[in-house]
């Protein structure tokens, strides 16, 4: 193998596995040492630069970055980022001095169409920048999804209230309760931008017998959700039934179980296992008592005489073709019918544009989403941009704030009268935490705790009152311990050959074996001969130079645990952990360029 | 010196020995030699051996003198029983611990100074009394814990850090282990793993007085231009006589390098060493032989390495003396005292 580049930005940020795998790359060992420190104000504005609703994304969030972190790799679970990133939220200082200001403008005008996550953090950039932003939502506040779907007892409205409060301020203009009808009268308006921010706001259909005639009890999640958000909806029969596997089919049980539901349960097509929805979210509503029933396909609408009194499911089994590939198919047990006063179809969601007019140079695909650059977030109209849930379907809010980063940066480009489609490297900060002769800027010492449960209010008393929220968040000192257990991926081992006189102590100290020297070869040959077998082939070697035995250091990255030993041990220095920050470059930064220095 | 302890998580995919144990159970405390330390090269290289060789730590007794070295039975087998004597009475220690329970192996970790000064008796007459035992010799030829005066074995010629030539001859152990009778010989270099760690091994197996000089650079007072122990100086004029492979336990000998090549020695525990030549004259069973092909090279400034001297057929001190097989802790009142009739039937026995 080559040796690595370690100057290339993507190596070190693919180490830190949690930062890689967000969408909005927020570098999430940075701001968990600053939690472990107490200062939850810097932790925070890290979170706000990066993802925009730390408070928000602190409990709802999709967490990608759980999965991928490196903890799970060596112990059972993850670090709790989500979680972590909440407690920033709550313990923080008043942070309105360290805001942006709303700047002199600049005479650009944007429009943006929907107010939830994707239009705000596109706003959030070019705000501050000067540009004249203009927020359209049929809703009277700001949020979008964020206020209208998500129960209040996971997410508060004081917190939705003070994060999209921290945008508006910066001088965005919002219209709220004014709903965008024509694109068309929108163009006419002469906007220099538009971003269509509007979600995935139509809630699928369940076609099936009965339907019609039982509309008065069977509900789309979603709207009932806004509905049940406003306070239109207060109440529910006392049995339901949730279809859909999803988080909002997990948002509608938990919110009928709050509104007189009491057997309330959920029905899903596939295998438990398969189920969209995130785990804890399944976990959560299992607590309050919803069983949630597997291969079950709903088959038609039970009433009498309009008035709906169950469902009736065919069973099915899942089968597995040659190529892997699930189907379900009748399991030939007979149908089972389910007796309830009111059903919640979860289903999914679907984008629904008919207030695009055909003739307004935005083209659509024939799953009649608009055509939109991945990269840069622009329609086929030039000047109208998309991100978020309208841009490629209904996915999660850390999605629709990466988008409205890119999206941000392409029209201010546009506007600057760069190319949108010139894309700026992220910004690499390299320090080393060499302190003295053992002693290093962060802590090295391994946690050995295990994940820290975050605490619930009593399930009796959450149940009582849909406005009350279900988690506490973690208090300081669970905060600390959790925080603790953050492996520190972003301080990287970085390696010098010509310091290496080949002692071996960093292999023989390297408490995870993942140091080699050993004949250079090829990736697949390299990987067959490591201390210790290569577990994770997507997972990078950091190979070195020739040493003067003629062999190669090769370190598997894999399961790393940063704890510097390594280092500690080297009596030549070849070893130095070296922290890098790296951040997104979002609209208005300066712009680094390929010659900047990453390492 | 590492403040922090070595972390508990391991490898998820770390392979089990046939005891269930990955080799990280096989460590002790984390070093506190200085960075870089030869000797910790050597107590990686016992971790290892003593894991492939599936032993159950309770039955290694490991014993050490006084030095850089004799502070690493610390930093392996945690579970181990351990004896840290007095200076360069390790091998004394080692002969009655040994004579009271023959059942456990026998480490004895010493250094050169701890063996080729102070302790330079003790050694000779464990080794001329064929205790069956490992005696392992951290060799980094100065005084470290004194801030790198030369110790015996260091050569005459050779530099200090500090510019100074040595002007005395040099002790060499391996000499006077072959002369005195060692029925397992051998040199390594702690920047060699792939060879130490079989020989440890197969010494661990050796039924008798196994030696082995470790050559292993101070980092800190012998790792110059000038030193003959240093990394570089050691790569450069090492003169392996043969590469081995200990074949134990269930595995079957697969052993596949051309015929002629290899040389299977039984041990007595029933494992297997596979002696890869490497200088196609060298006969690891000629006693003399390696003794004039050791002092041969050693005039040239070779340092050979590789397993010298093995007689399999090796007696202990225990089969010398006659003694009884049972440990002596473990032996009942009735065994140890067993009566008048039996007092006079031995004391009639010497009228």
């Amino acid at each position: 193998m080559k040796p690595t580049d370690i100057a290339a930005p993507d190596y070190f940020h693919k180490v830190v596995d949690c930062q890689w795998a967000c969408p909005a790359h927020t570098p999430v060992p940075e701001y968990i040492r600053l939690i472990a420190q107490g200062r939850y104000s810097d932790a925070y504005m890290i979170n706000w630069k990066s993802n925009v609703f730390p408070g928000i994304l602190g409990r709802t969030c999709d967490r990608p970055c759980e999965p991928a972190c490196r903890r799970g790799r060596v112990e059972e679970t993850p670090v709790a980022i989500c979680r972590l990133k909440r407690v920033a939220a709550d313990f923080k200082d008043d942070i309105t001095l360290r805001l942006p200001r709303p700047s002199a403008k600049n005479g650009k005008r944007v429009a943006f169409v929907g107010g939830g996550p994707a239009s705000l953090t596109v706003a959030r950039d070019l705000a501050p920048l000067g540009y004249h932003c203009t927020v359209f939502d049929g809703d009277p506040q700001a949020g979008g999804m964020m206020r209208t779907q998500i129960p209040k007892f996971r997410l508060p409205n004081s917190v939705i209230d003070e994060e999209t409060g921290y945008i508006l301020n910066l001088g965005v203009d919002f219209k709220g309760g004014h709903r965008i009808e024509s694109m068309k009268a929108l163009l006419a308006e002469k906007y220099d931008a538009i971003f269509v921010g509007s979600g995935a706001p139509r809630g699928r259909e369940l076609d099936i017998p009965g339907r019609k005639e039982a509309a008065a009890n069977v509900h789309i999640g979603i709207d009932w959700l806004s509905s049940v958000s406003f306070g239109h909806t207060d109440k529910i029969g006392k049995r339901v039934i949730v279809l859909g596997g999803g988080n909002t089919a997990m948002d509608c049980c938990r919110t009928a179980r709050r509104l007189g539901g009491e057997e309330v349960k959920v029905v899903v097509r596939s295998g438990f296992e398969e189920m969209k929805a995130s785990p804890w979210e399944k976990e959560d509503a299992l607590h309050e008592d919803i069983p949630i029933l597997n291969f079950l396909v709903p088959v038609a609408f039970v009433h009498d005489n309009g008035k709906l009194t169950g469902i009736t499911f065919q069973k099915v089994k899942a089968e597995y073709d040659s190529k892997g590939r699930r189907n379900l198919v009748p399991s030939g047990e007979p149908d089972q019918t389910i007796e309830c006063d009111d059903v919640l179809v979860a289903v999914g969601q679907e984008n629904a544009f008919p207030w695009i007019e055909q003739d307004c140079g935005i083209e659509f695909d024939k799953w009649h989403m608009p055509k939109v650059d991945p990269k840069t977030f622009v329609s086929t109209n030039p000047k109208v941009f998309f991100g978020g849930d309208a841009a490629f379907g209904p996915k999660n809010i850390i999605w629709a704030v990466a988008q409205g980063h890119d999206a941000a940066l392409s029209i201010h480009k546009l506007l600057s009268g760069e190319d949108i489609t010139e894309r700026p490297l992220p910004e690499v900060h390299v320090s080393s935490q060499k302190m003295g002769i053992h002693e290093w800027s962060y802590d090295n010492d391994i946690s050995n705790d295990k994940r820290y449960k975050v605490p619930h209010r009593d399930k009796v008393i959450a149940l009582k009152d849909i406005r009350t929220e279900v988690e506490l968040g973690y208090d300081v000192k669970l905060a600390l311990g959790e925080a603790e257990r953050c492996l520190n991926c972003d301080v990287q081992t970085v390696f010098s050959t010509s310091l290496c006189i080949e002692c071996d102590a960093c292999v023989d100290i390297c408490p995870m074996d993942c140091i080699t020297f050993t004949e250079n070869g090829e990736e697949a040959d390299l990987r067959q001969h490591l201390k210790a077998p290569s577990l994770h082939p997507d997972q990078d070697l950091y190979v070195s130079s020739d040493l003067k035995t003629g062999r190669v250091m090769v370190k598997d990255e894999d399961v790393c645990l940063h704890c510097g030993l390594c280092a500690e041990r080297c009596p030549t220095g070849a070893w130095d952990m070296q922290k890098y920050l790296i951040e997104m470059t979002h609209a208005g930064s300066a712009c680094p360029t390929k010659s900047r220095s990453a390492a | 010196m590492t403040y922090i302890a070595k972390p508990k998580f391991h490898h998820p995919g770390l392979k089990k020995n046939e005891l269930g144990y990955t080799h990280r159970d096989y460590e002790g405390k984390i070093s506190t030699l200085c960075a870089g330390c030869g000797h910790d090269s050597i107590t990686a290289s016992i971790i290892e051996a003593c894991y492939e060789l599936s032993i159950e730590p309770h039955r290694v007794a490991k014993i050490s003198g006084i030095g850089c070295s004799s502070k690493t039975p610390d930093y392996f087998l945690g579970n181990s029983h351990g004896f840290n004597t007095v200076h360069g009475r390790m091998p004394s220690v080692l002969t009655g611990a040994n004579l009271a329970n023959r059942d456990l192996i026998y480490l004895g970790v010493s250094g050169d100074g701890d063996s080729a000064s102070i302790g330079f008796g003790q050694f000779a007459h464990s080794i001329r009394r064929g205790v069956n035992m490992t005696y392992i010799v951290e060799n980094n030829g100065v005084y470290g814990l004194t801030k790198g005066q030369f110790s015996a074995t260091a050569d005459r010629g050779s530099k200090s850090k500090k510019g100074v030539t040595n002007t005395d001859n040099a002790i060499d152990l391996v000499a006077i282990a072959l002369q005195l009778g060692a029925t397992f010989v051998a040199r390594s270099f702690s920047g060699d793993k792939t060879q130490l760690v079989p020989l440890i091994a197969a010494a661990i197996g050796h039924k008798g007085a196994s030696f082995i000089d470790v050559i292993s650079p101070c980092i800190a007072f012998n790792n110059h231009a000038g030193s003959t122990k240093s990394f570089d100086y050691v790569r450069e004029h090492n003169d392996a006589v043969n590469r081995l492979d200990v074949l134990v336990g269930r595995d079957p000998i697969a052993v596949d390098y051309a015929p002629g090549t290899v040389q299977v020695v039984e041990q007595h525990d029933g494992s297997k060493i596979a002696l890869r030549k490497i200088d196609a004259d060298y006969d690891p069973h000629d006693r003399l032989g390696a003794q004039t092909f050791l002092a041969r090279h050693a005039a040239k400034g070779q340092i050979v390495t590789g397993l010298l001297y093995v007689d399999p057929d090796a007696e202990d001190l225990h089969a010398h003396l006659d003694t009884v097989e049972t440990p002596l802790n473990t032996l009942e009142a009735d065994t140890l005292c067993p009566g008048s009739a039996a007092l006079d039937k031995f004391n009639a026995s010497l009228r």
